[in-house]
């Protein structure tokens, strides 16, 4: 055994981390002059203590989910793309355009019509770095963190111009009734069950077919095969006849597009409108998702669950605390900096625990030498 | 493990004197005793245990892994060993870190050269090792010594000449002089002669010879038989970690040291019968291929492979061998005119990859297997798809048909003995040469009209070079064209049935295996085209410092 087993990879590690994590926090809580223990109970109540904080908690997770597997499809190309924000942002000018300007007679049909319309925007977005890095080597990072802060101003435009519904907010409009999505207090009350009002819909479904549909894509496709040899070497995907402008394109169209289907969710799903800001940072947060979710679709969905708790935790702390609204957001912050940034830090320690564990057992080797 | 171990290792017993011993009592220049290292799991280094008698030329010759690098990194100071002890003079002495290994006498050239490129010669010597805040002293004390050295040793280098502007040999004498300057006189060279012409590697040697007489001690590390064969006075082979044994040069043989590295016999020569050249597959008239930076790395290449024919192409790494391969194989783009089987091949890029050069039964194992032939992290039976991914056998609709990859590679695994024989192995986990076998396997099971193969026993253990060997011949008996690129010319030599060496990205003549020797195929590779006159190694390091072709491209 040359290195450690996979469950103590994806499930150990992770877990260590949001350990660490957690325990720094809690000194901060400490040093605020706070109960880290209550803080805790009541992050956790809050979080996934009744359906209520639930139907919150899967709300907020539906959202990283899209943009964790925008992430972390185009990383298995090599591609890092800090776009999510601004593809997002797209993704939900599509659904908006789909929901207003066409007349709907069921929500379901309107669903496929967003789905197409998120997509296909988000993608349209990010095309255009796609095409940048592919065709002229304008590095992707800094290309996507640009073209965030287009599609913000682009948005803020639209919405005081042609889309401003009347009235004093940069909005549009509110949807047909027709587009709204069922909440699961709806579909719970359907077969009986009592399931408190929250955001929590059918876009939860949605993105757990994507993330289905994306391990599909990157493990059993042609496509995929191809995504992840070009994402492992360059060179050898030249070898093997693997077009680095078809990859680069076909990957960033693809995360594009499932950035863009965060729209679904917080537009159509939730505020039934477009407003300034729908994607509230999802698009960074889907980073450090697709980071602690190893790329994988399973992982990713795992890690969307725990920042959706975080969230809806976090609002229920300052809610019922006087730990002020900043102390969430550092605490968020230090989930992602030893999830993502410090995970060497665990993992090297624990796979040399490993290996001396491994080296302890008896080897085929006689025992004289 | 499924392989044969014979009793050449000795685990446990004691160091036998060496027998390179001159002066009876003498005191060895270097002793190990009992160096052990492991990485893990891995048992590197075994209880190693060597004497080195001052003014001798020893010899370690060993596979890829079997420990010899990383015993000299111990000696050298980037390593500590697990255990033993390290004696100098008699002396026990610590090394925990390189500035004692130099403070001990001791000095390394290292396979890829540590020096900075835009400095000069002189400014690289004395790195590391100035007497003072200010420069100018120590550069005068160090032209002074390097006019004296280069008197006594014929180590020639000009001393204001920038590294940049050097050859690899030239750069590995500054290799030399540096490790003189501070003072060495055991000197470690680890595969010294990997990017040398054979005239290099002769100078080289003669270099090191009168090393020797003034009393230096070398070690020197190899995987060539003939070198250790023609300098060394002593030999240690080394084999998975361990010292199997170490003898007199004078009184062994190439087969014997080959099967202690192996542990069994080998087959050193390739056997095949004489060629049965027809009809040509490759036609390339005037190839060029400009690189990205506007550099032109072929300039005008023609050449035909026939079917039933080896071609092998010699020639020092980095001039345009490389390229040649890549463009053939659909990796660069070229101009010129290539016709397989009669028809011709776009190299504008725009019709065509190394996609469409595979349907046009055109086979091609690269250079750097690693880089290019294998994804690392992939799954053995996953590399045995790359590059035929979209063949109709791997695919079912829309999704790769997984099991019927795994079944091909259960089978090519059976074929060539790939070891161990397990397709859901990643293949950074595989050896060398078992890396090498799924790329060949992959690569000749599709049985290719033309295959290009470029250094085909690169970092192979000397078991799986002879099975190498024997598929290309076989290959070649089936009546396929084969272009073999490779810069071992022992490999060019005993594979090709018509050998050209290349010079500069251009061909400087073919010959005949039978019609030729090392000496002339040597200059040929340095450009020297008239090779029945005398040439001095100062025309060959000449020539071959400044071919627009970059020499440092392999390192």
């Amino acid at each position: 055994m040359d290195k450690m087993p996979k469950w103590a990879d994806v499930l150990l590690i992770p877990l260590l981390n949001l350990v660490l994590a957690l325990v720094v926090s809690g000194l901060v809580v400490v040093l605020i002059g706070q109960d880290p223990f209550e803080a805790m109970a009541i992050m956790v109540r809050g979080a996934v203590g009744s359906t209520y904080g639930w139907g919150y908690t899967l709300y907020y997770a539906t959202n990283f989910i899209f943009t964790g597997l925008a992430v972390a499809v185009a990383f298995h190309a090599q591609l890092f793309n800090i776009g999510g924000e601004g593809q997002a942002q797209l993704g939900s000018l599509g659904v908006a355009l789909v929901c207003l300007f066409v007349p709907w007679p069921h929500w379901s049909l309107a669903l496929a019509a967003a789905i197409a319309g998120g997509a296909l925007f988000g993608a349209a977005w990010a095309a255009i770095p796609a095409y940048l890095q592919a065709k002229r080597g304008s590095h992707i990072v800094i290309t996507t963190i640009m073209f965030n802060f287009i599609a913000s101003a682009l948005l803020v435009y639209l919405l005081i111009s042609s889309l401003k519904a009347p009235g004093m907010a940069p909005e549009t409009a509110r949807f047909p009734e027709a587009t709204r999505l069922p909440f699961a207090q709806d579909v719970f009350a359907a077969i009986g069950i009592d399931w408190s009002r929250s955001p929590l819909n059918v876009s939860f479904l949605v993105g757990l077919a994507a993330c289905w549909l994306v391990w599909l894509l990157i493990w059993r496709t042609r496509l995929g095969y191809e995504i992840r040899a070009y994402g492992q070497s360059e060179p050898a995907a030249r070898y093997a006849g693997i077009s680095q402008v078809k990859i680069v394109m076909v990957t960033m169209l693809i995360s594009g597009a499932l950035a863009g289907l965060m729209g679904i969710n917080a537009v159509m799903g939730e505020q039934q409108r477009l407003l300034q800001d729908n994607v509230l940072g999802a698009g960074f947060v889907g980073i450090a998702v697709s980071l602690m979710g190893r790329g994988h679709p399973v992982g990713v969905l795992l890690a969307a669950i725990l920042f959706g708790a975080l969230y809806q935790g976090g609002a229920e702390l300052e809610f019922e605390t006087s730990v002020p609204r900043e102390m969430i957001v550092v605490i968020q912050a230090l989930v992602i900096l030893f999830t993502g940034a410090l995970d060497n830090m665990v993992r090297d320690p624990v796979s040399r625990m490993f290996l001396r564990w491994g080296r302890r057992k008896p080897t085929p080797q006689p025992a004289g030498d | 493990m499924a392989f044969q171990d014979t009793d050449t290792g000795r685990p446990g017993a004691a160091p036998d004197p060496s027998p390179g011993n001159r002066g009876d009592g003498a005191t060895p220049a270097i002793e190990l005793r009992g160096i052990s290292k492991s990485f893990g799991p891995v048992q590197a280094n075994k209880d190693i245990a060597i004497r080195v008698m001052p003014g001798t030329i020893h010899g370690i010759i060993g596979e890829n892994g079997a420990g010899k690098s990383t015993l000299m990194s111990i000696l050298y100071g980037f390593y500590k060993a697990d255990a033993g002890e390290i004696r100098i003079h008699g002396k026990q002495t610590a090394i925990p870190d390189s500035q004692a290994a130099i403070s001990a006498g001791i000095g390394m050239v290292f396979q890829h050269f540590k020096l900075v490129e835009n400095f000069t010669v002189l400014e690289n010597v004395v790195l590391g090792a100035e007497d003072g805040a200010l420069l100018r002293p120590s550069l005068a004390k160090a032209r002074k010594l390097l006019k004296q050295l280069s008197d006594e040793y014929e180590l020639h280098v000009e001393p204001d000449a920038k590294i940049e502007d050097l050859g690899v040999g030239m750069q590995q004498r500054v290799e030399i002089l540096k490790a003189l300057y501070r003072q060495a006189d055991i000197l470690i060279l680890d595969e010294p002669t990997g990017v040398l012409t054979p005239a290099e590697a002769d100078h080289l040697f003669r270099i090191l010879d009168g090393l020797k007489r003034e009393g230096k001690t070398i070690i020197l590390i190899t995987h060539k038989l003939r070198e250790i064969m023609e300098t060394t006075d002593t030999v240690s082979v080394m084999r998975r970690g361990e010292m199997t044994a170490t003898v007199r040069t004078a009184d062994t043989s190439p087969e014997e040291l080959a099967e202690l590295m192996v542990g069994r016999k080998v087959l050193l020569r390739v056997d095949k019968t004489a060629a049965q050249p027809g009809a040509p597959v490759l036609q390339v008239e005037d190839l060029r291929v400009v690189d990205s930076q506007g550099v032109e790395r072929l300039r005008g290449v023609s050449l035909d492979v026939r079917r039933g024919e080896i071609l092998g192409i010699a020639g020092v790494a980095g001039n345009g061998q490389s390229e040649l391969l890549e463009v053939l194989g659909g990796m660069r783009e070229g101009q010129g005119r290539v016709l397989v089987n009669g028809e011709p091949i776009d190299l504008t890029g725009t019709r065509s990859d190394a996609r469409t050069r595979r349907r046009r039964g055109i086979g091609h194992v690269p250079e750097d297997r690693q880089r290019e032939g294998l994804i690392m992290n992939f799954y053995a039976w996953e590399n045995v798809a790359f590059g035929y991914h979209d063949d109709p056998a791997y695919n079912r609709g829309p999704l790769m048909d997984q099991a019927a990859i795994r079944a091909d590679t259960e089978a090519k695994i059976a074929k060539f003995d790939v070891r161990p024989a397990n397709a859901w192995q990643e293949a950074r986990n595989f050896s060398g040469g078992n890396q090498q076998k799924i790329v060949i396997a992959r690569e000749l099971e599709r049985n290719p009209d033309l295959l290009l193969v470029g250094q085909p026993t690169r970092g192979v253990d000397i078991g799986a070079i002879e099975f190498i060997h024997e598929q290309i011949v076989a290959l070649r008996d089936q009546g396929k064209a084969i272009l073999l690129v490779s810069v071992e010319l022992d490999e060019i030599m005993s594979l090709s049935d018509r050998i050209a060496v290349m010079f500069d990205g251009r061909l400087m003549g073919e010959r005949l295996p039978s019609e030729t020797d090392e000496r002339e195929l040597g200059l040929m590779m340095a450009g020297i085209s008239d090779t029945g006159g005398d040439h001095d190694i100062a025309e060959v390091e000449r020539n071959l410092a400044h071919p627009s072709g970059d020499p440092h491209k392999e390192s």
